[in-house]
């Protein structure tokens, strides 16, 4: 361990002290501890329920909550604090899109326009929304190493095409997708386009404003913050012709018996007592991201992705999917094993402690359309060293004798 | 903990099946799918006066599925209906609560299967082969 990985592990308690050698980060990523201990101050100091309440620390609370969103909006390159709107997840910020602004848009004979490689989050909320309004929902598919060029985008686009949605950072391949080309096509073809983050703002910068995207969805766990918030960016243009998603305490100005006036954008979209320790969670995992520098992260996670697909290589029967440049892959390893089953796989592995994922990651999909019934992962964050991808590699390699091969 | 039943009695099912092929004479055949996993198997009988008297299995899936779908036929080839649907019982308690230690001596080799009751995700994998009997019984 060299003695940055040390200084790394010491903000995370779990990874220090559990025997788990942890590569599942795409799932979910652990916390630092001064996530924790936000959230935990947070409730020790300024708890209330935020935005009502006529005392000082309900204010202070609502003002953990407002400081949270305009973090959030900074750290995407968002113009205000108004563009963010908190979710559960990017799930929830997913179909907040397609309940608030694709059903009361689409009409018959429109199409939406989504990718093969799209995980089940942004893809389900598309066939309600397609089934709910009479549109079609079409796919654009990628070659075999999971690239989506320019060119099949194009082709997909027409005249009725009204909304684009594609993930920046595949949670299969790894691979990233030109969302700034992708977005600019869409405008052109006259959609709106919908970018699932969910993979992509854990590990690379994202600036909404360059990449000129209408909606951005993502989820906080992903990127060292508690689960339970995650966020949506949308235009504020957007956001006026939305109705609100769901309906209650909150998300009004003023209720009579038959109607109601909404509140403000964006409160009108967080109906309900809302997550104001998973917000300064989050707000402190980017402090987190931003002191550690997404220059480190990145460096760090091409590193173990490049060793990793480097010793795989090298093992007999081992077949890794996406690109075969390991930059490309933001530290997701996705492989399958002749004869082994991914579950086999995962199983075995758990033996020696080493934690991936195996099935088919929520890309049901684009695993029939690969060809395989599921496969394997393996996934790197900030906090993974290079002895951590040379036991996965050590017991990878072992798989088919212990198997009985 | 996945060590402890990942021994060679499944890899030996596994690699080497004795009920895995088609069986042209069933009178009874279902497809069993646990899309978890993706394991997806079609279950053949061939049951006669209420005894089943050939059995096999095809498809595709992980160890745990296949290895406990070949060892369900050799138990319960030969048997009639209702003590295979016992043993059925028998097994889905094993994986699900528990069972006493004379129960767990008639599922034999099946028996090795039983710490799969501590990984939720693996059970529908066990218990695939045996699901599939109860609903061909069933019809
Ligand atoms: C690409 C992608 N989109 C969406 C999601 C959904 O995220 P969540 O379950 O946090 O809503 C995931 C999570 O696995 C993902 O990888």
């Amino acid at each position: 361990m060299t003695a940055e990985d040390k200084r790394i592990l010491e903000d995370f308690t779990l990874l220090k002290n559990d025997k788990t050698i942890y590569l599942d980060s795409a799932a979910t990523s652990q916390k630092p501890d001064s996530v924790l201990k936000a959230v935990e101050e947070y409730y020790k100091k300024n708890n209330a329920n935020p935005l009502r309440g006529l005392y000082d620390l309900s204010v202070r609370a609502t003002d953990d909550y407002e400081n949270a969103r305009k973090k959030v909006a900074g750290f995407l390159g968002a113009k205000s604090a108004e563009n963010i709107i908190f979710t559960r997840n990017a799930t929830e910020s997913l179909n907040l899109i397609a309940y608030s602004y694709a059903i009361g848009t689409l009409k018959p004979g429109d199409e939406i326009v989504i990718s093969i490689m799209e995980h089940h989050s942004n893809l389900l909320p598309w066939q309600m929304a397609a089934r709910t309004t009479g549109a079609t929902l079409k796919f654009v598919e990628c070659n075999e190493n999971g690239i989506l060029t320019a060119e099949d985008l194009k082709n997909a686009l027409t005249e009725n095409t009204k909304i684009v949605a594609i993930t920046q950072v595949s949670n299969v391949f790894g691979c990233e997708n030109n969302i700034k080309e992708f977005a600019a096509l869409a405008h052109e073809a006259g959609a709106v386009f919908v970018c699932d983050g969910a993979q992509s703002v854990p590990h690379i910068p994202v600036n909404v404003t360059d990449l000129d995207v209408d909606f951005l969805a993502f989820s906080g766990h992903k990127m060292y913050a508690p689960m339970g918030i995650g966020a949506l960016y949308a235009k504020y243009e957007l956001l006026e012709k939305m109705q609100p998603f769901m309906y209650g305490g909150e998300m009004i100005e003023y209720v009579t018996r038959e109607s109601a006036t909404y509140a403000e954008i964006p409160h009108k979209f967080e109906a309900g007592t809302v997550n104001v320790g998973g917000a300064v969670g989050l707000s402190a995992a980017i402090d987190y991201i931003n002191k550690i520098g997404f220059d480190t992260i990145e460096k760090r996670e091409n590193e173990l992705s490049t060793l990793g697909i480097n010793l795989l290589k090298e093992i007999p029967h081992v077949h890794i999917l996406g690109d075969t440049n390991p930059l490309n892959h933001h530290g997701i390893i996705t492989f399958t094993v002749d004869d082994v089953h991914p579950h086999d796989i995962a199983a075995i592995l758990d033996s020696d402690n080493v934690a991936i994922r195996a099935g088919h990651h929520c890309a049901q999909p684009l695993l029939k359309y690969m060809g395989v019934m599921s496969t394997a992962r393996a996934s790197f964050a900030l906090y993974n060293k290079e002895d951590d991808v040379r036991a996965f590699a050590e017991s990878v390699s072992k798989l088919r004798s212990r198997m009985g091969y | 903990m996945a060590s402890t039943f990942y021994n060679e009695v499944l890899t030996d099912h596994n690699i080497n099946p004795g009920h895995k092929h088609p069986l042209p004479d069933a009178n009874f055949s279902l497809e069993g799918v646990n899309p978890s996993c993706g394991d997806d198997i079609v279950l053949n009988l061939k049951i006669e006066d209420d005894i089943i008297v050939d059995g096999s299995y095809e498809g595709a899936g992980c160890a745990i599925s296949q290895a406990s779908a070949d060892m369900m036929l050799d138990l319960i080839i030969g048997k009639n209906i209702d003590e295979a649907l016992k043993l059925r019982d028998t097994f889905m308690r094993m994986i699900k609560e528990s069972v006493t230690e004379e129960e767990l001596e008639t599922l034999e080799e099946a028996s090795i299967l039983q710490d799969v009751s501590h990984m939720p995700a693996r059970v529908k994998c066990a218990v695939l082969g045996w699901r599939t009997l109860g609903e061909i019984i069933k019809k």
